[in-house]
């Protein structure tokens, strides 16, 4: 477990931008009694409180699993790939949402992109590429994704096209729990 | 499957069905006598008369008979050694004897039993390994004849072509036969003979097995009861597929031990000497006469061993645990499943809106009960319950009633650090994090790796941010960290509350296994209790929990906790409902308040089997001033070592200090610290050597010799002046 370097941080930061803007400082400078940290453990990187940081000094490196959340992992190229675990802090700070119908949420959750058929709401003016959170329509985060087209785009799709590309869903915690972590 | 369908079917009917069954089956019986090869057969018994005649018509009067008057009979067919033998009750020869005898008429009867013949020249056959392959011979015997019936157009022709063959086979063999003293009424009386044997083999291996029991030697018993269980379980099968009746008459108490083929027979032995031994029943109180309590209470072991398809070794442990009806609703309720529970995540949603959301998905569930403000119970559910949006979305978790317990009694409170030693797959450690509401801290601790995946994957599934996973034996703890506020500690059992779920256990549970489990059950419970912090200000309490019913891995380690670390004490759990820990057990008194820990049972709490006990760890009050005597002890006593040391100075040291002699000393440190930190060692026998002055000269030597750096020699030169 160590702080990121200053590449690593870029590459998170960027990542984390994309899908929560400048909500991002909410992350990141908090209050004093909250205050939480970015730590690299094994390629993956975790985002915890520090009282956690200081009492997960005594579990050594081998041992240690997981602390606090896991907000993703780096590849071995030195990309970094949001997780479906930071699904979580996603949501909280999001800033452009996608909200999905009951007929979509399964599709969704077997690792399919969202078609305009499914397409409950989403937010006003949210640009070509731009990462979203996805919601069914009760407002529990199911995943997130990258938008195909801006908001006006999708007026004029029919309604078998693809809206938002798939990213993560909390599905993997079924299908992809053993390589999770 | 079988047992559990039979269960289903059988119980209610048996008195109605099994005499017109019993008709039917002597009728059978009767075709055969006059079945087509009648010439042949009346040849055959002419050709027998001689010989078996006196056996014949002893077996005829037999129905009524009791086992020990039939073995005479056997017996007087057979050579004189085994007359010799037969005095009153039955010598292990005799049964052994009788075994051999009833098998190899099998063999003349039925060819093709082939795994008969197998077992018979395995050499000298335990009682229980007869019981078993005649009772499945039996079977075979009777599928041949019923199977035809149902598949064959002529019910008529075929029942009476089976016979047929058997009466061939008879013929073909009659040489043996005689030879063996057997008699040629096998096939009229065969049935019932059979469960006459198969019933004294049962009960007499069962007297054996009792002496067995005293002398302590379960590895025979083991054996042969494994034996016994998988034999059984083919047996069931085809009893599934033959009767549809039990095929016994089942009139009076005595008659019952008459008949024990079949395991419907043997269920309803088993509840007959359930009220024996409970000795409540004006009726069936009264037991077989000449029989002890005790006797009775083997049988039943061994029934229910034979009937739920235990080892009998198991059987035993758990009959110790409930008098005997309570044990025979245990076994049975171990058969059926618990109902599916779920926990609603708190961290996420409320039990109303899950309720409601799973609702409107067409689950149909009520909550749990009174005691669980986060539990549902689900009945049905058209969607697979463990894969719903809301489960991926974290909203709850499939989680047995049983594993709520021991948090309920941990109870933690936001803000504290808590340990759980074995977590995965993470059921309650998700819980401990709802209840500290995200805050504090939880490391959940599992020592299998692969395990943790799963584990790690919940957490983070329930949106649990204050969970720490790692991966040590948890024995390691309080080394890896101690201090916690709170300390759960669901121990790896045998698994002997859960048979419902993994029944596995049943079979696969040796005394070994148990002595392994507990020991290190009591190595983790000191761990735990070490791990928490007795100054904790809201905390303080270590919770161990087991999925076992057994004593040895509940009761007896809580004791020995409480034995090892006297600070340590056992608290109210906090559940409401639950039966108070036994105080003593086999002769071992436990610890009085050791009825405050609580056991669950499938029968009675309708959740699996568990064990909860819940220990407020306090200050080391008598331990810390036990130190500190210690410690007052070891001060009095430095001064003295002292006084012996240096021989001059007296009383004096203890009220002031002496300047001179401590600025030698201080030097002298000092002087040894400056070595340390060059690097060079110093050998321990120079301090002594500073300390004497007489030995000077010769010291010096050796200590210059000891110091190999340059540097020593100015040093040593130094440290002269200093001695002289």
């Amino acid at each position: 477990m160590r702080p990121l370097t200053e590449e690593e941080t870029k590459a998170v930061f960027e990542k984390l931008a994309n899908y929560i803007g400048k909500n991002l400082v909410h992350m990141i400078d908090r209050d004093e009694d909250d205050a939480y940290c970015f730590r690299l453990h094994k390629d993956r990187v975790y985002y915890l409180p520090l009282p956690m940081l200081n009492l997960a000094t005594s579990i050594a490196r081998p041992n240690l699993i997981s602390l606090g959340t896991c907000m993703g992992k780096f590849s071995k190229t030195g990309k970094f790939k949001l997780g479906v675990t930071s699904l979580d802090w996603l949501a909280k700070y999001a800033k452009y949402k996608v909200w999905i119908k009951p007929s979509g949420e399964l599709p969704f959750l077997y690792g399919n992109h969202v078609a305009k058929a499914h397409l409950g709401r989403i937010t006003e003016d949210t640009p070509e590429h731009q990462g979203v959170v996805v919601f069914n329509m009760s407002d529990v985060p199911l995943g997130f994704g990258v938008t195909a087209r801006s908001t006006l785009d999708t007026r004029k799709l029919e309604p078998t096209g693809i809206i938002v590309f798939h990213q993560a869903d909390v599905g993997e915690f079924l299908r992809d729990e053993d390589t999770m972590f | 499957m079988g047992r559990r369908a039979k269960n289903k079917q059988a119980d209610p009917t048996p008195l109605p069905g099994t005499v017109p069954d019993r008709s039917a089956n002597s009728r059978r019986q009767n075709k055969k006598k006059r079945a087509p090869s009648a010439a042949a057969k009346d040849e055959k018994s002419k050709f027998k008369a001689p010989k078996g005649v006196a056996a014949k018509s002893g077996k005829e009067r037999l129905p009524a008979h009791r086992r020990g008057k039939k073995v005479d009979e056997v017996d007087e067919d057979d050579s004189d050694l085994d007359e010799a033998l037969r005095p009153g009750d039955f010598s292990e020869d005799e049964d052994e004897e009788e075994t051999v005898k009833v098998k190899s008429i099998k063999k003349g009867k039925k060819a093709a039993s082939s795994d008969d013949e197998d077992i018979e020249r395995t050499g000298p056959v335990k009682q229980l390994e007869f019981s078993d392959s005649e009772d499945e011979d039996d079977q075979e015997g009777l599928n041949d004849d019923d199977e035809a019936l149902p598949v064959g157009q002529h019910a008529f022709d075929l029942d009476e072509a089976p016979s047929d063959e058997d009466e061939s086979d008879l013929e073909m063999d009659g040489d043996d036969f005689d030879i063996e003293g057997g008699s040629d009424d096998d096939d009229m009386l065969d049935d019932d003979d059979e469960d006459r044997d198969e019933e004294d083999s049962a009960f007499a291996s069962s007297g054996d097995e009792d002496e067995a029991m005293v002398g302590e030697d379960d590895d025979d018993e083991k054996g042969i009861e494994g034996e016994d269980g998988d034999i059984q379980t083919n047996l069931e099968d085809e009893l599934e597929e033959t009767y549809t009746l039990p095929a016994v008459d089942n009139g009076g108490e005595g008659e019952e031990f008459e008949h024990g083929t079949s395991l419907r027979d043997v269920e309803q032995r088993m509840r007959w000497l359930v009220g024996v031994c409970m000795g409540k029943d004006e009726k069936t109180s009264k037991g077989v006469p000449g029989k002890s309590r005790s006797d009775h209470f083997v049988q039943l072991q061994h029934d229910i061993a034979t009937y739920f398809g235990y080892n009998t070794f198991l059987v035993g442990k758990l009959m110790k645990l409930f008098p005997a009806d309570e044990a025979l609703a245990f076994f049975e309720s171990n058969e059926s499943p618990r109902p599916v529970t779920i926990r609603a995540n708190t961290l996420r949603t409320r039990r109303r809106d899950l309720a409601q959301a799973l609702i409107n998905r067409g689950a149909n569930l009520e909550p749990i009960g009174k005691w669980s403000k986060v539990g549902l119970q689900v009945f049905e559910s058209p969607v697979p319950i463990g894969a719903t949006p809301e489960y991926l979305a974290g909203h709850y978790m499939l989680q047995a009633a049983s594993s709520f317990l021991p948090v309920i009694a941990l109870a933690p409170q936001p803000e504290e650090r808590v340990l759980d030693m074995a977590s995965a797959p993470g059921g309650k450690t998700t819980y401990i994090s709802a209840l500290l509401q995200n805050t504090g801290i939880v490391f959940a601790n599992d020592s299998n790796k692969a395990r943790t995946k799963s584990l790690t994957a919940n957490v983070h599934r329930m949106g649990c941010k204050n969970v720490v996973v790692c991966n040590y034996d948890a024995r390691e703890f309080p080394k890896v960290m101690g201090g916690f506020d709170r300390v759960l500690l669901d121990a790896p059992c045998s698994g002997t509350g859960v048979i419902s779920k993994d029944a596995s256990v049943k079979v696969n549970k040796t005394e070994r296994d148990f002595q392994l489990l507990a020991h290190l059950q009591k190595q983790l419970i000191l761990c735990a209790i070490d791990s928490c912090n007795p100054n904790s200000a809201t905390g303080g309490y270590v919770v161990y929990s087991t999925c076992s019913v057994t004593v040895d891995e509940n009761e007896s380690v809580v004791d020995y906790a409480l034995r090892k670390r006297p600070h340590v004490k056992l608290v109210e759990t906090g559940l409401e409902f639950g039966v108070p820990g036994f105080k003593s057990f086999e002769g071992k008194t436990f610890h009085p308040s050791v009825s405050l820990t609580r056991r669950f049972y499938p029968h009675k709490h309708n959740m699996d089997g568990f064990f909860v006990a819940k220990f407020k760890i306090e200050k080391r009050k008598k331990p810390s001033k036990a130190a500190e005597v210690e410690a007052e002890a070891a001060e009095e006593e430095q001064p003295q070592l002292k006084l012996d040391e240096s021989g001059m100075i007296v009383e004096e040291e203890k009220t002031k200090f002496d300047d001179a002699e401590d600025r030698e000393l201080i030097q002298e440190s000092k002087r040894k610290h400056l070595l340390k930190t060059k690097g060079i060692k110093l050998n321990p026998k120079s301090k002594p050597a500073a300390a004497s002055t007489k030995k000077g000269e010769d010291e010096d030597a050796t200590t210059k010799a000891q110091i190999k750096m340059p540097k020593g020699k100015k040093v040593t030169d130094s440290r002269r002046p200093k001695k002289a």
